[in-house]
Formats: C-alpha cells, structure tokens, sequence
C-alpha cells in the first residue's frame, strides 16, 4: 500500500503545478476568455430539465401516465376470454394480446397517443415559454442575458425530452404489466408472421421512438403557440383544441384529401413496424410529416421569439 | 466611457401611441443616475429598451458603451437589472430561483455558483429565509431577491427600476442603504422612482421623464440651479423695499403684508442688503431662498405628477 502510495501521490503534485497557470487563461467571464458555448448550454438544460421534471404538477402528470397502463392492462385481463374475437379499434392489437404481454406496450400507445401524450406534450410545450411571461421570469432570464435562440433551443430540448420520457413510460410499464399478466414468449406480428421476442422487442423500441417524434412534432406546435402568449392556461388549451380538430377532421371521410397533410394523420402509422415486411414506405412519410412540423413551426417560434418585445 | 448612452431613442406602440419620444440619455460611469417621472411617463418602457427587451421604433441606446439590443449577449452580464418588480417562479425556494438565474449566464462559473449566491442573499440579508419558497416571501423580500439577483456577479452596472415600490419606510431605508454600498464599490447605478424623495439622498445625476420625453438631465446641483432664488426682505415697510428693489434692477417684485420679494438673479444678496439700509428701509429679516428640489421636480413633471403612485 505504501509503496503504491509514494509514487502515486507525487506524481499529481508535480502535474499541477502548471496547472494554475493553464487553467487561469479560461477563466470564465474574463473578457480575453474564449467564448464557451457548449458547456453554460448544458449548464441551462439541466436547470431547464430540473425545473420542468421537478415541477410537481408535471411529476403528476408523468406519474398518471404511468398509471394508464397498469388500468388498461389489469382491465384487460379481467376481460380477456371475452375480448377474444371483437372488432373495432386496435381490435387486431387486442386478439394479439392475449396470446403476448408485449403487445400491451402496442395497446397503450396507440390508446394513449389519441390524447393523454398529446395533453401531456400541451401542458408542457404550452407552459413553455406562455409560463415564463405570465411569471414574469422571461424578462429575468433575457437580462441575464440568457440570449433568446439559446433559451428556445433549450426549451424545445426540454420538451422533446420531456415527450420521450412520458412515451418511454408508457412502453415500459405497460411492457412490465403485460410480461406480469400474460404469457411472454415469440411475437406473432399483425401480418402474421411470428419473430422471435427479441425481435418484438426492437420493433417495440422503434415504435416508442416513432412515438416520441410524432410528439417531438406537437411540441414544436406548442413551442410556437406558447411563443404567441403570456397565458400558459390558454396555450395549453389551444394546443389541445388544436389535437383534436385534427383527429376530428381527419375522421371525416370527405375531407380525406387533407388528412395525410394533418398534424395528427401519421401518428398511429407505427403499425407499420408491427408486418413483416414492414411498410418503410408510411413510415417515411411519417417521419417526413414530423419533420416538416418541426421545421416549420420552430421556425416560425424563432422569427416570433427573437423579434417580439417582451412586455410581460 | 458612458454607462448609458442612447440618442433619439423612440418607441412607439402598435396603437399609435409614442412611450418614449426622442430621448438622449447620458449617465456617466460611477454616477448614481436618478430616473425620474410619473408612473406611465416611459421610464420602465425605456428600461426595457436599454436591457434589449424591448426593441426601439427609431433611435440607438448603448450599454457601457456596446450598442443595444445588437450586443446584449457580450454586455449584459455586466450588467445587473431589476425590471418593473421582482419575478421568481413561486414553487422554488429563494436559492433555486439564484441558481437558476446564474444558470443562464453563460459566463458565469459554475464552481463558484453555490459561494456567490450565498453572498448575495447574505447582503440583502435573505441567508435565513434561502430555502424558504418564494411564494411565501413578503413583498420587501421578494425585492430584495430581485436585488440579490442583480448582484450575483460584480457588474459594472446596475439598473433598478423602482426598487422602493410597495416597501414600507423600512424596506425602503434598506433598499437605499443598500444602493449605497453598491455605489460605493464604484459600480454606477441607475435607479428609476416616482418619488424624487425616495433617490434624492442618493443620488448624483437625475434625469426627469414626462409623458415620455426627458425635460431634465445633470447633476443635482445643476438641477437646483434652474431653480431661481428669490430675496426675501421681512419688515414693516414692504411698500418701500419694494420700490428699492425695483430700483436696484431687481424683477418679480411682490410685497406683502409684513414681507417683500423678488427674484434674486445675479444681484448679490450683499448688495441688496446694504441699499435696504441705505434707504432707510427697516430689515427686520433677510433672507435668499431656493425653491426645493421637489418644487422644481413637481414644475418640471407637471400638475398630474401621481405622487402616490
């Protein structure tokens, strides 16, 4: 020990001392220093992600999230020699649960993305940037100066994140519910096709992730919106309003030639993952929707928030 | 170098209405900057111009002599600012809501974060109420949370906007104490008030804003000095000193019932004295009085001046 020691505890003594001199040329704030970008971004992340994530009302929301599954599951097994064989909705999903646990996980996003996801994404995105103004804490945070891109990087960071954690919860709990309830074994895919669990696995993950870009997609919608007031209440119902005009309209077989270009068509196309072959194709254009959304919006967030005055 | 500077610096609202209307301001470095006028005469209006929350119609401002709001994010952080009332987020203590703060500064250390805001709560005397939620603080806390916030760095400058508003007579002693020592260590502030009482004791230079232009800028003698002096000759005889005051050159003569006046201008009050005497008058008393600096500020704002806020 000792010996190992010496050596050991020497050689850092004799590493610092240049050390003072290398690290006083980056002192931070010092007006030669070179303008650091990555880290104080991190550094306003993370206090975004702890302000957002341990806001109690949003911990609420994760937490009633989580729950969702755990009721669909339960009732699901309660009522499961009858559900055998019923139609409607996601009927397909349904005469796959019994014979798999994994397609609980199926069953609670496609059931959830019609509005718990979405509302979640609302309060949120929503609250964004609306919150701040009505706290009056936007004009602290640009004085700072926190720079206002920066700020909206950070937020729309924050929401994806804060998207992707609220769909990851809902895969896995239901996941975990439906591996405790029913029989877990190789999945048989809605074409027919049975692949190995593993492979239902992965297809499960790319499913959440779809999921978590059609939501990455509202939230750059919420972001502009929230951009538009001071009312976080109000962005957040107008968010939502706007989900389920959305879902509404594209129910509307007349208005059939509109629906691929609504912000809600592509959301339950993760089917796709479930064939085998899997239909890249619908994909895609789902992917290609999300895209565009965010692009477009987030644009139109950024033009509104850097030229607006904040008068909150 | 110019703390504040902004030349024709215009804002005009989407109604039509002008806030700020042309307005020079120079506040010079270390100064302690009086921002006068009523409430609505465009003092938190031009704050937020100056800080680039607000973008100006027309006109430039200068902050340490950057340009804003093109330079905010290489200047502000010398900056410290307190605009139209403390805003914290009510669910965090009074620490939290530092950090977050210092979060978004982009050049502050995060090592030392946990040290400087320790400090600035400590010397608006918040230490004991750090972890206590904001939205149980009382209104002079919260001010003085605004305070500290502006002091997590040295800066170079300081921008209060109202930071007396709502104190009771103690909060406010404190807040002017407080404005003090923060001039003290060099660092210029920019306080804006409706009451000149509230900054006359601290303060260097005013400048005084009605209905959205500056009617007033310089130093406080300076500002005394637009006040003409009178002569004020007590005695039984106001009829005759008046005639004698006349005599000598003097103008706005008034005469009393056991007192005459008149406008001193560059007479030397020595002078008129001694032809008082001379001509026989009585002096009784004599006196060259200035009209106070609330008379000038009231003459200057006008007779709507919202004293009460």
């Amino acid at each position: 020990m000792s010996t190992d020691n010496g050596p050991a505890s020497s050689a850092p003594a004799m590493l610092a001392v240049p050390g003072p001199d290398a690290s006083a040329a980056p002192e931070p704030g010092g007006a030669g220093a070179r303008p650091r970008v990555v880290r104080p971004w991190f550094r306003l992340l993370f206090s975004e992600l702890r302000l957002v994530f341990l806001r109690k009302r949003n911990m609420l929301l994760l937490a009633v999230t989580a729950l969702f599954p755990l009721v669909i599951g339960i009732a699901l097994r309660l009522a499961a020699p009858r559900s055998q064989g019923a139609n409607g909705p996601g009927a397909s999903f349904f005469n796959q649960l019994a014979g798999n646990g994994v397609f609980l996980s199926f069953i609670a996003l496609s059931t959830l993305l019609i509005l718990v996801l979405p509302v979640v994404v609302a309060v949120v995105a929503g609250d964004s940037v609306a919150g701040e103004a009505g706290y009056g804490t936007l004009r602290y945070l640009l004085a700072v100066p926190a720079g206002r891109t920066r700020l909206l990087a950070v937020k729309f960071t924050t929401i994806v994140l804060f998207g992707l954690c609220a769909t990851v919860i809902v895969s896995a709990v239901a996941l975990a519910v439906g591996a405790g309830l029913f029989p877990v074994g190789p999945v048989t895919l809605l074409s027919g096709t049975t692949v190995p669990l593993a492979d239902g696995l992965v297809r499960l993950l790319f499913v959440t992730l779809y999921v978590a870009a059609a939501m990455a997609a509202l939230g750059a919608v919420g972001l502009a919106v929230s951009t538009l007031t001071e009312h976080a209440i109000g962005a957040i119902a107008a968010i939502v309003i706007l989900v389920v005009t959305s879902e509404v309209v594209d129910n509307v077989p007349q208005l059939a030639t509109i629906g691929p270009y609504l912000p809600t068509h592509w959301w339950l196309s993760f089917d796709s993952v479930l064939r085998a072959p899997v239909d890249t194709s619908t994909l895609f254009k789902g992917l290609l929707s999300f895209g565009v959304y965010t692009v477009l919006f987030g644009s139109f967030a950024w033009a509104r928030f850097t030229s607006a005055d904040v008068t909150s | 170098m110019t703390a504040i500077s902004s030349s024709g610096l215009t804002k005009r609202f989407r109604g039509g209405q002008v806030a700020v209307d042309h307005i020079d301001l120079e506040v010079p470095e270390g100064s302690v900057y009086g921002f006068l006028g009523p409430n609505g005469s465009g003092k938190t209006t031009t704050i937020r111009m100056l800080l680039g929350l607000a973008f100006p119609t027309s006109g430039s401002a200068a902050l340490l002599d950057v340009p804003m709001p093109d330079g905010a994010t290489g200047v502000l952080h010398r900056v410290g600012s307190l605009v139209e009332g403390p805003a914290f987020y009510p669910f965090l203590s009074g620490r939290d809501n530092l950090a977050r703060c210092d979060s978004a500064d982009r050049t502050a250390d995060p090592r030392t974060a946990p040290a400087r805001i320790g400090e600035a709560l400590d010397r608006v005397g918040l230490l004991a109420a750090a972890k206590k939620r904001y939205r149980n603080y009382s209104l002079g806390m919260k001010q003085r949370l605004a305070i500290a916030a502006s002091l997590l760095r040295p800066r170079e400058l300081i921008i209060l906007d109202e930071p007396t508003n709502g104190l009771d007579p103690q909060g406010t002693r404190e807040v002017r104490a407080l404005v003090r020592h923060i001039a003290a260590d060099g660092t210029t502030v920019f306080v804006s008030s409706h009451l000149l009482a509230e900054v006359e004791q601290i303060c260097t230079h005013v400048g005084v804003m009605r209905t959205g232009r500056l009617v007033f800028q310089g130093s406080l003698p300076e500002l005394r000095r637009t006040g003409a002096a009178r002569v004020i000759v007590r005695t039984a005889d106001p009829e005759g000193a008046v005639k004698v005051l006349a005599a000598i050159g003097l103008t706005d003569t008034q005469a009393g019932t056991d007192e005459a006046s008149a406008a001193l201008g560059d007479a030397e009050p020595e002078r008129v004295c001694a032809e008082l005497v001379q001509a026989g008058i009585g002096v009784r008393g004599f006196a060259v009085a200035s009209p106070s600096l609330e008379d000038l500020f009231v003459g200057l704002t006008g007779e709507g001046f919202d004293v009460d806020g």
